[in-house]
């Protein structure tokens, strides 16, 4: 039942107090739980807001670890060490090129394809996850996966010294499964989709006292995702961008980012503004942005059919959550097909030199869709979040980037080929034009 | 009809702590009548004021999700599973 709780004793400047229900309000301890046991609403963590308004500075941040870290204050862990493997801080890049390629003239690309240690922004949510879990007295711990959160929970598990079972849907793209085995976890490849696999979890997730950093511990794991809101008003200068764009699976990443935001204002960080929140969803896999269009204030479950694997939930949980944050702040849910996902891939590449994976192509083919639509001033300060590494998802691509130039180590034949080579792109030049 | 409902651990209070119950019910809509029988109180977990099943909780027959089916109206067999899983998990 819910009760009036004692407030967590706290350590350092932790300021994190209890769990509350996004629903019904009701208030809980900051233990292993995830939903109301009135109403089965989200629960999340709250904070006294006094406390970090009188001990957090801008200052205090920036002589913080280069890593998530430096904003534990806003974190719900207590411990003065947390699980620091260097999460976080990735580049902010400005992406002039992309930018005139897409008509607009202040665009940053959010990079956490090189985030560490496993190349996906599941590692901030991981590296919270766990640290609480470490608090919370779990040995074990688990998920329930598309790929790049099974590779993060093994990998910092792995670092922790915790024992790791992490479930995948069985069809998952090779390099997010060797990218979860290497560190020897026990992983169990479900035969069915993520929703099966999410469903499977959370009736094992009671029933053998371990830690499911996106079922029981998801409260916290969440709180993780904060942390890009953060880090992008830090890098542009302590200031708020005026759109983002960001894609979609369960949409907590868009509810945290948003949280992310409204606390640093909240606090006096930054200067409040107005953000647009615009999200992007697979074609194959888009119940939130259907609702979107349709004006619907509810989701409708769909079964995922995507190359997009990474973000294929057909039944996401914030699903609700983002389409609020989307119609409150002018922004817009736009859905996009593989096709065009693979593009998204190609021309971040190619404007950028960042290999993103399919919900990062996901994220571009949006951006260029929503430009083209004249939804986006270009005038905007737009920030676009790239999630995951394309490295990990190279079937995706395959048979769309060309093949190299096999030559025999002659000069003659090298010049052949390069001959060729031209060729070749003034032929795609002139079928291009035509 | 008997069938086998999961119950999940919030709702375990009103099962006395049991995970599994068994039902006899034709429909969805009938075994959430015939668990408020059992188990009194458990029907105003499950359903919103509107008698309908809360948008937080999902229910399964046979691990279909009842959304692909026909909803509270989703007929039921003998052997049947019906999981009822909150909705907030994942991603």
């Amino acid at each position: 039942m819910t009760q009036a709780i004692e407030r967590l004793k706290k350590t350092g400047t932790a300021a994190f107090t209890h769990l509350q229900c996004k629903e019904c309000g009701a208030e809980y301890e900051a233990t292993a739980q995830h939903v109301c046991e009135l109403c089965f609403g989200p629960l999340e963590v709250k904070y006294d807001y006094d406390v970090l308004r009188r001990t957090v500075t801008r200052e205090t941040i920036e002589a913080g670890p280069h890593s998530i870290w430096r904003y534990r204050p806003f974190l719900p862990v207590t411990t003065d060490t947390p699980i620091d493997v260097g999460t976080g801080m990735t580049p902010l890049v400005e992406a002039r090129r992309l930018a005139r390629h897409l008509g607009l003239k202040k665009l940053y690309i959010k990079n956490d394809a090189v985030n560490m240690p496993t190349l996906s922004f599941k590692d901030r949510v991981v590296s919270v996850a766990l640290t609480r879990a470490r608090e919370l007295g779990f040995s074990t711990v688990s998920c329930a996966s598309t790929g790049n959160l099974a590779n993060s929970t093994a990998a910092i598990a792995a670092h922790a010294g915790l024992d790791c079972c992490v479930f995948i849907p069985a069809d998952l793209e090779a390099g997010k499964v060797l990218g979860t085995l290497i560190y020897n976890p026990t992983l169990m490849a479900v035969k069915g989709n993520y929703d099966q696999v999410n469903r499977l979890c959370s009736e094992v997730a009671n029933t053998h006292g371990w830690g499911f950093v996106n079922i029981n511990l998801r409260p916290y794991y969440s709180e993780g995702s904060k942390t890009l809101g953060f880090e992008v008003v830090e890098q542009l200068g302590w200031k708020l961008p005026d759109r983002i764009v960001a894609p979609l699976a369960s949409g907590s990443l868009f509810g945290k980012i948003y949280k992310g935001f409204r606390e640093f204002v909240e606090v006096g960080l930054v200067e409040d503004k107005h953000v647009s929140f615009s999200g992007a969803q697979a074609e194959g896999c888009s119940p939130i942005a259907q609702a979107y269009k349709e004006g619907r204030d509810f989701i409708s479950p769909v079964k995922p059919n995507t190359i997009a694997k990474s973000i294929a939930i057909g039944n996401p949980a914030d699903g609700v959550y983002a389409l609020d944050i989307a119609r409150n702040t002018n922004g817009s849910i736009e859905s996009v097909n593989d096709t065009e996902i693979v593009e998204g891939m190609k021309l971040l590449a190619e404007t950028e030199g960042i290999f993103t994976e399919t919900a990062g192509g996901t994220t571009i083919a949006t951006l260029k869709k929503l430009v083209e639509a004249g939804q986006i001033d270009p005038d905007e300060v737009t920030v676009a979040y790239i999630t995951g590494n394309g490295l990990k998802t190279q079937e995706a691509v395959q048979g769309y980037i060309g093949e190299p130039l096999t030559i025999e180590p002659k000069l003659d034949s090298f010049e052949r080929a390069l001959e060729r080579s031209h060729t070749l792109n003034r032929l795609e030049w002139q079928q291009v034009l035509v | 009809m008997s069938v086998k409902v999961l119950i999940p651990t919030p709702l375990q209070k009103f099962t006395s702590d049991r995970a599994t119950l068994e039902c006899e019910a034709k429909t969805v809509a009938e075994l959430i009548d015939a668990l408020e029988e059992s188990c009194p109180g458990i029907k105003a977990r499950l359903c919103d004021d509107a008698g309908k099943p809360r948008r937080f909780l999902n229910f399964y027959v046979n691990s279909e999700d009842i959304r692909f089916l026909d909803n509270t109206e989703t007929s039921l067999n003998d052997g049947d599973e019906v999981s009822i899983v909150p909705a907030v998990a994942g991603g």
